[in-house]
């Protein structure tokens, strides 16, 4: 049905619509940009410690470059991403962890 | 009366006789400034992230610490005094702890799943 009014080229409204209902395919669509809810690593019952001289922990929030992995990516809530970004620096000042690395 | 970390970088040339001389002496100034060296860690010579002094590799000796305020300054002024030390960072915490750093733990004990990139919760549908 779907299909057939996209294929159809009548007026401008049509297409619109067409793009309003998800033009992959209806019930589906909505299905694929369902967002789940995300929780932060580091936060809640259980969650590891931010501490300076974690380097395995703090690894996981470095990109392979050795940048600090932005917040959207890596789901991180605001408080501990600041607790994070501290606990980076710190380990950078030790030569712990790369300033930057090539990749 | 405040808590302390303490670490700092030995000059990869120094044996290891040299890097407990040189933590002593450390203590001593702790010590002289009225504080206590509740713990002492010896990290053994690790490769450096980036090199500093154009050596790859160091010493790292981690103490933690309680004193006066004043302590800090004088443990860094010291560091300085000390050519040896190539890299050092003192840092008040609220608590110590008697635990060992991560960085002593062994490599086989489980460590927390983490992947943000391949994580599921990122993957669509």
């Amino acid at each position: 049905m779907a299909g057939f009014n996209r294929n159809s080229s009548r007026e401008g409204r049509e297409g619109r619509d067409n793009r309003r209902e998800g033009g992959f395919g209806g019930q589906d669509a909505k299905k694929t940009f369902f967002k789940r809810k995300r929780s932060c690593p580091l936060s809640g019952k259980g969650a590891p410690k931010i501490d300076y001289k974690d380097i395995r922990l703090l690894g996981k929030f470095v990109s392979e470059r050795g940048k600090i992995m932005p917040r959207r990516i890596s789901a991180v809530c605001a408080k501990k991403q600041r607790e994070l970004a501290e606990a980076i620096k710190r380990a950078r000042t030790l030569a712990l962890l790369p300033y930057s690395d090539q990749k | 009366m405040a808590f302390y970390e303490s670490t700092f970088i030995v000059r990869q040339e120094l044996s290891a006789k040299d890097v407990d001389k040189i933590t002593e002496k450390f203590s001593g100034v702790v010590k002289k400034n009225g504080g206590k060296v509740l713990k002492s860690e010896y990290w053994g010579l690790r490769t450096l992230a980036y090199p500093i002094n154009k050596t790859s590799k160091g010493h790292y000796v981690h103490l933690r610490i309680e004193g006066e305020t004043s302590i800090a300054g004088q443990i860094e002024r010291s560091y300085r005094m000390d050519e040896d030390v190539i890299r050092n960072l003192t840092i008040r915490v609220d608590e110590v702890s008697n635990d060992d750093s991560p960085l002593l733990r062994n490599d086989e004990e489980p460590v927390i799943e983490f992947d943000p990139i391949n994580d599921d919760n990122f993957s669509r549908g």
